[in-house]
């Protein structure tokens, strides 16, 4: 342990005193990636402020609420970026977080009032398969045929949580018969989004959960039209990914010029291709190719933000006794 | 000391233990002491123990079941190729598990090779998803680990009885009572306990292959307990009943692995009489080739996959591939320093607490034992700013039992035959273990050092909780390109893990046998 103590040692000696603010901002992992929006959105907030935005990714977005738990008051973040409809609930019992003062026009499929979050980009739920085959119109059509799919485990992932959810919103008490039905088509279920859309681009499956963006990546980034989401009759559930400011932060004003900033065209436009999400606020200059020819679904569905939690719980328990028959 | 005369002292071995315990005992303890009172265990945690069990046992006893007849004949073969297949042997255990397992898709998926294959001849296609699906990844993943430690247990036995047995006419029969079972009664359940210990960690595997309620691990347990409900009780709870039966299956591996070794020989090339019949023949090259088809296909399909990626690496990957080998440097030199006076106290015959404590490391679940880290460091320093020293220890703990499997038993065997003399010319101490023992063990330290560099190079483990922007290892650069969609990228990094990974493993076995005969 010798080598921890030098590092430390080494690690104070260097640590030169900040002579700007530093705002310091938790997000999830594909955020800060190199191929993700923190390094764009670093740089246009930077020639604003007047101060050093620092991102530090942990994890995904489940994970971040647990750091933020974990660290308590003693938090170094001001801001957390990522957490999403799911988590709000949760992240607002903690009482960490302060509440905000952004107001913007929202070109999201749902109106926007939670005290203490902005939503910063918003997806919805989709299987994505490939464009040559036709896919079925809702879940008991999937349930009906012999697709095979590949979703992820909600305890591990939260797009697999947002499956589950989102067969709840639609189904409510039938959702168990939905999941019976659904057993003999799941091919496996993956710890996380990398996993199970690296198999069905393998050719492991016919359906993989995603994002009805998805598609656009494929299109923008390797123009390829092959793929396509799979528009479903009973509505799709909205994901809608948010920020809010810690209460034990101190630069709490910078903090809120960052929320702010979160909802103007700097920020904006980059997220559809670099997070392969939709803008909550649509750039002037429209979305990019690709998003426009994305088919939109004729129902949007929120899981409700205040009984999310025991929702959450009755939809897992359902799913567990479904597909351990 | 004690009373007793030795030719190295135990100390340095017992601090080198008491240090791991404390840190991970220390780490679950803090987890535990920051947890609220939780809702305990659930009926669905001890159906994901009993999964856990079924499918930890079923691998190890396959693993090393298949191991024994592949080690044989590599132990009595003589062949072209057959040095570059040793290497080979350690590549599975060093991938990362989302290219592993890609890659085992590729040859045994729904439309894998494999299946191509049984198409053509009319048969119906195999599915890989399920609790053989886990276990046969467990089989990839575990299998040439087992045969590396049980091939060891083979070169232990010295060419002289070898030569011996052929002079008294003894033919494979006599020479698999004589010489071989004992030998193996000793190397396998070794062998067994680790790869039950592995199995019993495993997480992405059997999530990828045999996801689903039904194929429950702990760990999985663990990370719904601490990420789904934040219930840190119930992490720690897990991972105590985790090192409980890790612990209990090292108890009864070591118990069962006490015997006697073979003594040393004047180290002359192994010749077996025994084994030149066409028939044997056949069988050692049949096991060999099917052994290495399995293994090298879906390594193939890595490589393949890798390629067209590999001429398009994004910059950030390469700085990543260099922070991947300072931590796994770093990872490697405080392995030894750990294991080489631990594996000494142990051949002393003092303190199988050592080994248990060796065994620690890899019963702990690195979600909990990085949690309990970051708990611990959270009040003094910033934790970001430890995450490449955290990695390369909490590496280098993962490591820890491997090494000590393959230098406990060779260092006995030094101590045994030389430690008398060593004691009459009074030369104890520092002089013996760098004259004698440190030059004896040159072959196991090059054996654990690769596996430690290897391992620590492709581990995602505890970054991914400490992860910064700015550094990020190989693995986890990995994980980002698929998170990012770039599976081309993904696969292109994948492979130069591979290569990375296969580089440090080969440089430091090679150089640990400079002229040894393996």
């Amino acid at each position: 342990m010798k080598y921890l103590a030098l590092a430390a040692g080494m690690l104070a000696a260097s640590a030169a005193v900040a002579e700007t603010p530093e705002l310091t901002v938790y997000t999830y992992d594909s955020f800060v990636s190199d191929w993700g929006p923190g390094p764009v959105v670093e740089k246009a907030f930077e020639e604003t402020c007047g101060c050093d935005l620092k991102f530090v990714g942990a994890g995904d977005g489940a994970a971040l609420l647990a750091r933020i738990k974990l660290e308590g008051e003693r938090t170094d973040a001001d801001v957390v970026l990522g957490l999403d409809t799911n988590l709000i609930a949760a992240a607002a019992e903690t009482g960490l977080f302060a509440e905000h003062a952004v107001t913007a026009d929202y070109d999201m499929p749902v109106d926007w009032t939670d005290p203490h979050f902005v939503p910063y980009d918003w997806g919805l739920f989709a299987f994505v398969h490939n464009a040559d085959r036709d896919a079925p119109a809702n879940f008991r059509a999937l349930a009906d045929s012999d697709l095979k799919i590949v979703i992820q485990d909600p305890r591990s992932s939260t797009p697999g949580l947002g499956l589950l959810l989102w067969v709840k919103a639609a189904y409510g008490d039938e959702a168990r018969a939905i999941w019976d039905g659904l057993a003999d088509n799941i091919v496996t279920v993956t710890k996380g989004w990398s996993e199970a859309y690296g198999l069905f681009l393998e050719g492991e499956a016919d359906m993989v959960l995603s994002y009805t963006t998805s598609p656009a990546y494929h299109v923008i980034a390797e123009e390829d039209t092959s793929k396509a989401a799979a528009m479903f009759d009973e509505g799709h559930l909205a994901q809608i990914e948010v920020a809010g400011v810690l209460a034990s932060s101190d630069q709490k004003d910078l903090a809120g010029a960052f929320l702010q900033f979160m909802v103007t065209e700097a920020f904006q436009s980059a997220i559809p291709t670099t997070n392969w999400m939709y803008p909550v606020v649509v750039p002037e200059a429209g979305l990019p190719e690709g998003f426009g020819d994305l088919p939109a679904p004729d129902r949007v569905l929120l899981a409700p933000v205040d009984s999310a939690a025991a929702m959450r719980d009755e939809a897992l328990a359902e799913w567990l006794d479904a597909l351990s028959q | 000391m004690a009373g007793r005369a030795e030719p190295v002292s135990a100390a340095p071995g017992l601090g080198a233990a008491a240090a791991v315990a404390a840190l991970i005992l220390g780490a679950l303890v803090a987890v535990f002491l920051r947890a609220e009172p939780g809702a305990g265990l659930s009926a669905a945690d001890w159906a994901a123990v009993r999964f856990t069990l079924v499918q930890a046992a079923l691998s190890a006893a396959i693993s090393v079941a298949l191991a024994v007849p592949v080690a044989r004949a590599l132990a009595r073969r003589r062949f072209a190729g057959r040095r570059v297949l040793i290497t080979l042997l350690g590549a599975p255990f060093i991938l990362p598990v989302i290219v592993a397992v890609l890659g085992l898709v590729a040859v045994f998926g729904r439309n894998g090779w494999v299946n191509a294959a049984l198409g053509w001849a009319g048969v119906d296609p195999v599915s890989i998803y399920g609790l053989h699906g886990v276990v046969l990844a467990h089989v990839f993943f575990n299998l040439p680990l087992a045969t590396r430690l049980i091939l060891q247990g083979w070169q232990e036995i010295p060419a002289e009885r070898f030569r011996l047995a052929a002079q008294l006419g003894a033919g494979p029969r006599a020479i698999g009572r004589l010489l071989e079972r004992p030998m193996l009664l000793r190397v396998a359940p070794g062998a067994l306990a680790v790869i039950f210990a592995i199995c019993l960690t495993s997480f992405a595997v059997a999530l990828t292959l045999g996801g689903g309620p039904r194929a429950t691990t702990i760990e999985l347990a663990i990370y719904q307990a601490f990420h789904f409900d934040f219930d840190l009780a119930r992490a720690a709870l897990l991972s105590c009943i985790q090192i409980l039966l890790t612990g209990a299956a090292a108890l009864a591996a070591l118990r069962a692995a006490r015997g006697e070794g073979f003594g040393a020989g004047l180290g002359r090339p192994v010749q077996r009489w025994d084994a030149d019949r066409t028939g044997l023949r056949l069988l050692d090259a049949a096991v060999i080739a099917v052994a290495a088809l399995f293994l090298i296909l879906p390594l193939a399909a890595v490589v393949l996959r890798g390629l067209p990626g590999l001429l398009a690496l994004p910059g950030v990957v390469v700085a990543a591939a260099l922070t991947s080998i300072v931590v796994a440097a770093a990872s490697t030199v405080l392995l030894l320093v750990l294991a080489l006076p631990m594996a000494a106290s142990v051949a002393m015959g003092r303190a199988r607490g050592v080994e248990m404590a060796g065994l620690l490391g890899m019963a702990v679940s690195p979600l909990v034992i990085g949690t309990g880290l970051f708990i611990l460091i959270n009040p003094v320093a910033n934790p970001f700013a430890l995450a490449l020293p955290v990695t390369a220890a909490v590496n280098a703990l993962m490591a820890l039992p491997f090494a000590l499997r393959i230098l406990v038993p060779r260092a006995r065997d030094i101590v045994a035959r030389h430690g008398r003399l060593a004691l009459s010319l009074n030369m104890g101490g520092w002089p013996f273990a760098r004259r004698v023992m440190l030059p004896g063990l040159r072959p196991q330290i090059g054996f654990a050092a690769g596996l430690g560099a290897a391992l620590s190079m492709g581990d995602l483990g505890v970054i991914a909780l400490f992860a910064d922007t700015g550094r990020a290892t190989l693995p986890l650069q990995v994980y980002r390109l698929m998170g990012a969609y770039r599976m081309e990228a993904a696969a292109g990094a994948a492979l130069l893990l591979l290569v990375l990974s296969m580089a440090a493993f080969w440089l430091l076995d090679r150089g640990g046998r400079y002229h040894a005969e393996a």
